[in-house]
């Protein structure tokens, strides 16, 4: 019986060595270990054997099994790690320097720009409205202390509809109605207004790379007690600094405007040369950007605000204008344009 | 506007100031001034006044002369010079060896052989007119060899004022107003005007004048006689060509001078064209020759000055040539006057002619100004004409007054509208210095605004604020934040949809937004065979092409798809804008916020497409309501609409819109070969939908059965047909459904349904999950199902 154990371990290294594949190995487990295997077959012998050599025998062919299992197990893990080593050797480098594929949505630069605008204000407690397109002489003018035959109007080339409406020219349309639907929060419970208001603007004038009659502004207005206009110039400059990322430099001039006293027209230090001076801002150093001031006394009385309680400060921002200056832009038509070349490149801008 | 500091400086006195940086001070506190500032003179040196001694013609030339000079120097200088006016003893303006002019440095030099040492020169060379037509004419005895800039006011600092930033300050229209602010910003004494006295002549007759109509404020004139000056002295034509004016005569140098000055147009008529001064409207139009020769139509608003019923000026705009002042004028009638800005406005509106007088009076002038006008150009008709003779008292009707403007605040006030300390002291130095009177009482502060301030410009108690502040100087603010308290911000419904719906759109599905105009483009529409739906029009369109209010974005989407078909064989447009469907009871325009989405493919067939399109909204509406969007079928009402695929779009029972196929007539101008489908909805609408909150299904802790049946559906047997098999089976174990495979023919269209069951109590049986399919099994057999397999 032992020379049947030993001659069974001979040819099982034998065999083992020429194993190579996994497939193979499981064949040769099955030969040896499986019900109707060689190892198992010695056990058949048993029968003929003494008690005492059966007991022998037992332990001896257990050994074997163990032995047998062991060096199966050991070609396994060998095979396996060949196989492995074989996927890996069969693996090319994959080349990466080819072009990438960045055909994807895009937003309209507009929308970026404005929610960009959006996000500081409302991370300064602004909240933000939306406003018809088309509003009546009083939202746009009357309420705004601009009355019939002032001279501002002439400013601005209104488009007026067939019925009397008009599309509005400035978002400061919507002032009376955000001073009217928060007012009584103000009044009764102390709360702020603080509201921007972006939207779309019309003016009847020939278009050209630097003229659109269709473009966005984005308005803001903030009242309470003490607003003042030492709190105006912060908040100008606080929020400028955010949209352009860095510690930007304003100064105010009178200007005038109907619906504020006093009116501003406030300036930052030129973003290209940073005020030295250069071609993109006349070598004054200074860009004129947007025009703001303290609500007028007139246009709070008309949103049923009391002036002599409360004041507060109101400020355009062109969205257009900012996302020229942002993108560099030069052509005003393209934002209209509906053109994919130019529109399909504002992926994202956070 | 051009301004000179000389000008101001007459009547401030700014010595030891750096005038520059007071420009630029004025322009942050009180207008724009343009970026050039114009140093006259400084590229001058060297030029003198000589006179000429002798003039020879030159041997060579027919246009050279050869001269002699007295340049104030021992020896005669020799010149040679080709102007015309050349002539013995005539005094010029003399350019040295070594002066310069500009650019040009003189030197001795050779012309036609004979040596020249200097040049003379004109007043365009030397810069103080455009005149060129020969060498400087000086006139004043000025000692030869004196420079020219000791004898004339040739050095002078000249900015820009942009006129805009003026509109709303009358008192600024002259150097008079702008010298108030300089002396203000500086803390200097603003000198009073120097006029004549008026009263000596209140024993002189009256000049017959009438005013008869209510448009005209205030008219003030007075005749004088025996003026013998015609051309300006140098010092005056220098001025009025720096800022802008050319110098015609010096009545008319005379009168713009006054205006440039104080602000005060004023107007000369020959005294025997206007012996019975009127001013009133006419009833009926006419037409009227202005002094620039021109025909202009009058109207019954117009209102004009006459001599009795003869019109002799526009008033307020231009005089007119029959009246004006010619060569055997001795007698001349001064008008000063003020009429109502927004007539004068609407009348160079009505008449294409906005001059340099009415632009001033369209600003609300003081009234207050016309008689102190009259006074300052009668004392400078005698400075510069010692002979005149005025021959009629002041006449003057002063019809209209202003409202006397006071103010009262507190010390209070002003803290709170600044925010900043500013103590009482400055308060009172500003508003004295700019002209206001100030009563000071226990921090309670009593202001008078000034006449020239009184028109419109400071009225309100806010309008004093500015003038504090903006002399204060913003620059010198402190910036604060506000302490006001803080709530929570909550942003509006429609907005945080739109914005979700731009990511999904833009980031999950590549589509491109686009923005276009609220109204239809006639003439693209009209390539694509696409009628301007009526609607609401433009009343004052100046482009024939963009006359009508869009009702829908579709059209413009089209457009924009066909000017972009070469951009990709694949490609999505979507934008978020505003129409008009109509007008309501009130007449309001009914005014809509919509999505509209156009897709354009080459690649995927029209029933992946369509189907591509129907994801889309269903993704986003799920996404963002938890809701299902249902489809109904309709026909369309519009050209671009496909008669078969059109559909409703539904959510919770509201319709938002539409979504469709293009109908192959436009979708085939549009590309032959591309498929091109659309949708539209009303974004204000799908917002107002509730969102269904998420019900939580915890996971079940037993197995799921699976049951796939597949199913072989005649043409017209729609997925939504085969659902009513099974909705409402399964007591809760059926759980979901989808679509897991289709196939195609010809003839059958046959798609794998996968039936999901499971239990959260236990383990399922086949049985049981057997039981519903075989009901379901049923029905789909009752509406003519056949099941493969």
């Amino acid at each position: 019986m032992d020379e049947k154990i030993t001659r069974l371990k001979e040819e099982l290294a034998k065999e083992l060595s020429n194993i190579q594949s996994l497939a193979d190995l499981d064949k040769i487990r099955v030969a040896y270990l499986g019900k109707k295997g060689s190892v198992t077959g010695l056990l058949k012998g048993m029968k003929e054997l003494s008690h005492e050599e059966k007991k022998e025998f037992g332990q001896k062919v257990n050994q074997l099994k163990g032995a047998v299992a062991k060096a199966i197990e050991e070609k396994t893990e060998e095979l396996r790690e060949k196989e492995i080593q074989a996927e890996i050797d069969a693996m090319p480098r994959i080349d990466i320097t080819t072009p990438v594929d960045l055909s994807r949505g895009s937003y309209h630069p507009i929308t970026l720009v404005q929610r960009q605008c959006e996000e500081i204000f409302r991370s300064m407690g602004f909240t933000v409205e939306d406003y018809s397109e088309v509003v009546t002489d009083y939202e746009c003018f009357e309420s705004l202390n601009i009355p019939k035959h002032h001279p501002a109007r002439d400013m601005q080339d209104t488009y007026y509809l067939e019925n009397g409406q008009l599309l509005k020219s400035q978002t400061s349309a919507a002032q009376n109605a955000i001073l009217k639907k928060y007012g009584k929060n103000l009044i009764e419970n102390d709360v702020p207004i603080k509201a921007i208001f972006p939207g779309r603007c019309f003016r009847n004038e020939a278009t050209d790379a630097c003229h659109e009659n269709t473009f966005f502004q984005m308005e803001g207005v903030m009242v309470d007690k003490d607003i003042s206009i030492s709190n105006l110039i912060y908040f100008m400059k606080t929020m400028l600094s955010e949209v352009f990322q860095k510690d930007i430099k304003v100064r105010l001039r009178p200007g005038f405007f109907p619906f504020v006293e006093p009116g501003f027209e406030l300036d930052i230090s030129c973003l290209i040369c940073g005020g030295e001076g250069c071609a993109s801002c006349k070598h004054s150093g200074w860009l004129e950007l947007c025009p703001c001031g303290m609500i007028h006394p007139e246009v709070l009385k008309e949103g049923g605000i009391d002036p002599e309680k409360y004041t507060g400060f109101a400020f355009g921002l062109g969205l257009t204008r900012l996302a020229m200056m942002k993108y560099g832009i030069k052509d005003i038509r393209d934002l209209n344009s509906g053109n994919l070349k130019a529109l399909a490149q504002f992926t994202d801008d956070k | 506007m051009f301004l000179s500091m000389n000008w101001i400086e007459d009547f401030v006195d700014l010595s030891g100031l750096d005038k520059v940086d007071l420009i630029h001070r004025f322009s942050l506190s009180t207008a724009e001034v343009e970026n050039e500032i114009f140093f006259k003179g400084s590229d001058l040196s060297g030029v003198v006044v000589a006179e000429i001694k002798s003039v020879e013609n030159h041997p060579d030339s027919k246009k050279l002369h050869l001269l002699k000079v007295d340049a104030g120097e021992d020896e005669l200088t020799d010149v040679v010079c080709g102007a015309p006016n050349v002539r013995v003893g005539m005094k010029t303006a003399f350019a040295k060896v070594g002066a310069k002019i500009g650019e040009i440095e003189i030197a001795p030099r050779p012309l036609a052989g004979h040596m020249s040492h200097g040049m003379c020169c004109s007043e365009a060379e030397i810069g103080i007119s455009d005149d060129n037509s020969g060498i400087m004419e000086i006139t004043d005895d000025i000692p030869n060899g004196t420079d020219i800039k000791d004898a004339y006011a040739v050095d002078d600092i000249i900015f820009e004022v942009d006129n805009k930033s003026l509109t709303n300050r009358p008192d600024l229209w002259g150097h008079y107003g702008i010298a108030r602010e300089f002396a203000s910003l500086a803390g200097r004494e603003l000198r009073p005007i120097d006029t004549d006295d008026l009263n000596t002549y209140n024993n002189l007759p009256r000049i017959d004048m009438k005013i008869e109509d209510p448009l005209c404020q205030r008219y003030s004139c007075l005749q004088v006689e025996n003026i013998k000056r015609n051309v300006s002295p140098v010092d005056m034509r220098i001025r009025l060509y720096y800022c802008g004016m050319r110098s015609i005569n010096f009545l008319a140098d005379l009168t713009n001078y006054l205006m440039l000055e104080m602000g005060q147009p004023m107007h000369a008529f020959d005294s025997r064209k206007v012996e019975k001064i009127r001013i009133k409207r006419f009833d009926t139009p006419f037409t009227f020759q202005t002094l620039d020769g021109v025909e202009r139509n009058i109207d019954e608003n117009t209102l004009m000055i006459c001599n009795d019923n003869t019109p002799v000026a526009i008033a307020g705009i231009m005089g007119g040539l029959d009246s004006e002042i010619v060569e055997d004028t001795t007698t001349l009638t001064l008008e000063s006057a003020t009429f109502d800005p927004v007539s004068i406005r609407k009348s160079t509106v009505r008449l294409y002619h906005r001059t340099d007088a009415s632009m001033r009076y369209e600003k609300s002038l003081d009234p207050e100004m016309t008689v102190t006008a009259i006074g300052r150009f009668v004392k400078l008709l005698k400075t510069y004409d010692s002979d005149i003779k005025v021959d009629s008292s002041l006449t003057d009707e002063y019809a209209f007054r202003y409202d006397k403007v006071t103010l009262d605040f507190d010390k209070r006030f002003v803290d709170r509208y600044t925010g900043i300390e500013i103590d009482n002291d400055t308060i009172v130095k500003t508003l004295t210095s700019l002209g206001f009177g100030v009563n000071l009482e226990n921090d309670k502060f009593s202001v008078t605004v000034p006449s020239w301030r009184a028109t419109k410009d400071v009225t309100i108690k806010a309008d004093i604020i500015e003038e504090i502040t903006r002399i204060y100087g913003y620059d010198n603010f402190d910036i604060n934040t506000t302490r006001s308290p803080l709530y929570p911000v909550r942003m509006d419904k429609v907005k945080s949809d739109e914005e979700k719906i731009k990511d999904i759109l833009v980031k999950k599905y590549n589509l491109h937004e686009v923005h276009s105009y609220i109204w239809a483009y006639n003439d693209e529409l009209k390539s694509l065979g696409i009628p301007v739906e009526e609607n609401v029009r433009l009343a004052n369109a100046t482009n024939p092409n963009i006359e009508t209010i869009r009702k829908s974005i579709i059209p413009t989407q089209l457009c924009q798809v066909k000017a972009n078909t070469g951009y990709s064989p694949d490609f999505g447009i979507f934008e978020i804008g505003r129409v008009v469907d109509g007008t309501d009871s009130s007449n309001k325009c009914v005014e809509k916020k919509n999505l509209a989405i156009t897709l354009f493919s080459k690649t995927k067939d029209i029933k992946e497409l369509y189907t591509y399109l129907r994801d889309i909204l269903a993704t986003f509406t799920d996404d963002l309501k938890h809701r299902e969007l249902s489809f109904e079928v309709t026909s369309p009402t519009h050209p671009y609409e496909h008669p078969v695929n059109l559909n409703k779009v539904i959510l919770d029972g509201e319709i938002l819109g539409v979504m469709g196929i293009v109908h192959p007539s436009v979708g085939k101008k549009i590309d032959k070969k591309a498929n091109i489908v659309f949708a539209e909805i009303d974004i204000e609408k799908f917002a107002s939908v509730k969102n269904a909150s998420i019900l939580y299904n915890e996971p079940s802790k037993f197995p799921p059965m699976t049951y796939d049946l597949s199913l072989e559906l005649k043409e017209g047997v729609f997925f939504s047909s085969l659902k009513e098999c099974w909705n409402g089976l399964g007591n809760d174990i059926l759980k979901n459904t989808k679509i897991v495979d289709t196939y195609d023919t010809e003839e059958i269209h046959s798609m794998t349904v996968r039936f999901e069951f499971s239990s959260n109590e236990r383990t399922l049986s086949s049985a049981e999950v057997q039981e519903v399919m075989d009901k379901i099994i049923a029905n789909l057999k009752e509406i003519g199902v056949n099941l493969r397999g």
